[in-house]
């Protein structure tokens, strides 16, 4: 069924994601709205700078703070839509540029903890669709210790066991392969833990959904059926997630950063939090949440084309009339 | 060969379960009475016993000033918990609100409020949740009140998108028609059906959300936006152990240790309670 109904909810599912976008800008303005104090002095450097009441004026003349609200949020928004971020209070620079600069690093972290994350899951999974109850038994445990483990401390064990006892990787993230292999699995083996969770309770529903015994009756072999469609469809749900895997890896990157001292996203992040550099955290995370919208977008478009059933899933997305 | 042996069989808790439990147990117990627990106060400096590693006397070992890990762990317990327990019920609320807002607003005149309550549960779920917990505490300023509401709002929107897909469920639903037909008012019959019906769910899940918001708060504690340093918050105590770590790996361990604990023991308690409310 994937002829032009296709096409006009994938239409639809478009709009909804800018929708989601334009709310989620609007969220950030109003979270800006609640920041104690008088932002054109936290502009010129915050209370402690002693900003003469001229300097104020022209600061709020400046970033418009002297107009009304509404004037403000479109000026806001027409000014993210042109990727104008503002100025990093602390660094005196822009803040699309302060992301610029460290946004590889992360994206690189990221993707390579994605595809490990994935990669652990799916031995996992693999190991645990077998038919030996104790291997399903251990590998389910060993996922549900995974997923509750909080990446920082992770992290802190890795860098003990790897880095000090055994000497394999630099415990601070030099550039270069070996220093990201413990970042990488810091940030992975949590996120494993949740799609393996998240995979094998869809492998079990396929493993006993109709279509498998129509395929057994076809004559199929078992191992046919077990990659054709146990495990193709076990994995939708894994897949579903990856937008929220890559929003999560986002997030611990913040933590994982700063141990491993990486330059990045998450470190610009937290030094930001650290001195209130509201343009600076304010850009990160706008950033972040469009990357989640976009991989969600993309992922459901994915999955509808890979999983016919779902198409009833994406319809649902139509407003109806 | 088809397995059908592992089918979900309603037959109460199960030994890990049990097990899961009982270590809630003890956890919860350490949380509401810590000096009964705590072999020394958990602020009690002893320069002379630094970095003493495990031992009788100190079962968890001593960090940098002293100070008694194990009851540091204990006392931290209160801390963790009480934040994770609180901003989870403030979570829960909020995203009870926004979902049945979003559920419940049906017809015309009311779709524009249907709109704005869906947008805002789908963009609050785009925020990565440590990342939007974040952000909250840089316009708030760091603390642990800030932690709590951050915690809160960053786990309301998935909550909210279960009660939404509840509600309107239950809306659909033949005891809810009949409600209607006999001519019950409005609220009568979202007190007594809709919300009962739509929040079940989301309740187990709560406490799977405990050990969730635990984490959470533990690593905002452990990028220093908690209490400030001598307070023996879980989060907080991995992060003043981190510059020892070869020297003295138990500082950071152990408190990594409960939190593990914790997000374990939710994790299965919620599964147990979900499985038991199916087949209820």
């Amino acid at each position: 069924m994937t002829g032009e109904g296709w096409w006009w909810r994938a239409a639809a599912r478009v709009g909804g994601a800018v929708a989601v976008l334009v709310t989620v800008a609007t969220l950030a303005f109003v979270a800006l709205q609640f920041i104690p104090g008088d932002p054109a002095e936290a502009a010129l450097g915050g209370p402690g700078s002693q900003a003469s009441a001229a300097a104020l004026e022209a600061a709020r003349a400046e970033f418009g703070l002297d107009r009304p609200i509404l004037t403000q949020y479109f000026d806001f928004m027409w000014r993210l839509l042109r990727g104008d971020l503002g100025v990093s209070y602390a660094q005196r620079i822009p803040v699309s540029e302060v992301l610029g600069n460290a946004i590889g690093p992360t994206l690189l972290l990221t993707f390579t903890a994605l595809l490990l994350a994935w990669a652990l899951a799916l031995v996992s999974v693999v190991i645990a669709s077998g038919h030996s109850r104790r291997a399903r038994s251990v590998a389910s445990a060993l996922d549900l210790t995974a997923a509750a483990m909080p990446n920082f401390w992770l992290a802190s064990l890795l860098v003990l066991l790897f880095a000090s006892v055994l000497g394999w990787f630099p415990p601070v993230s030099t550039g270069g392969f070996s220093g990201i292999v413990l970042p990488a699995l810091a940030l992975a083996i949590p996120t494993a833990g949740f799609l393996a969770q998240v995979c094998r309770a869809g492998v079990d529903a396929a493993r006993t959904a109709p279509f498998i015994e129509s395929a057994r009756a076809r004559g199929e072999t078992e191992l046919g059926i077990r990659v054709r469609h146990v495990m193709r469809h076990g994995l939708v749900p894994g897949l579903n997630l990856t937008a929220w895997a890559l929003g999560s890896l986002l997030g611990g990157a913040a933590v994982i950063e700063v141990i491993f001292a990486r330059p990045g996203l998450g470190r610009t992040l937290v030094t930001g939090v650290l001195g209130r550099d509201v343009p600076v955290v304010l850009g990160v995370v706008l950033f972040s949440a469009c990357a989640y919208v976009v991989v969600a977008l993309v992922t459901d478009l994915v999955i509808s084309r890979v999983d016919p059933r779902t198409e009833s899933r994406l319809a649902q997305a139509v407003p109806r009339a | 060969m088809p397995r059908h042996d592992r089918l979900p069989q309603r037959n109460g808790f199960s030994a890990g379960e049990w097990i899961a439990l009982a270590a809630l147990g003890v956890l919860v117990a350490c949380a509401l009475a810590p000096a009964l627990l705590a072999p020394v106060p958990p602020l009690a400096v002893n320069p002379a016993e630094a970095f003493t590693p495990p031992s009788l006397t100190h079962p968890f070992g001593t960090d940098d000033s002293g100070r008694d890990v194990l009851s540091r762990v204990i006392f931290g317990a209160r801390d963790s918990l009480v934040i994770g327990a609180v901003a989870t019920l403030l979570g829960l609320a909020a995203g009870i609100a926004l979902g049945a807002l979003a559920g419940g607003s049906r017809g015309r005149l009311l779709a524009p409020v249907r709109f704005i309550a869906d947008r805002v549960i789908e963009a609050l779920f785009a925020f990565p949740g440590l990342l939007l917990a974040l952000l909250l505490i840089t316009v708030w300023g760091p603390g642990t009140a800030s932690i709590v509401v951050a915690v809160a709002i960053s786990t309301a929107p998935g909550y909210a998108r279960m009660v939404r897909g509840g509600v309107r469920q239950a809306l659909g639903s033949g005891p809810v028609e009949a409600a209607r037909l006999q001519g019950d008012r409005a609220a009568r019959v979202w007190a007594t059906l809709v919300l009962p019906e739509a929040m079940r769910p989301v309740l187990v899940l709560a406490t799977l959300g405990v050990g969730h918001a635990v984490v959470l708060a533990a690593a905002l504690g452990f990028l220093g936006l908690g209490s400030p340093p001598p307070a023996p918050e879980w989060g907080a105590m991995l992060n003043s152990g981190r510059p020892y770590l070869t020297k003295a790996w138990w500082i950071t361990f152990f408190p990594g240790a409960m939190i593990l604990a914790v997000g374990i023991a939710t994790t299965v308690i919620g599964r147990a309670l979900e499985r038991e409310r199916r087949f209820a």
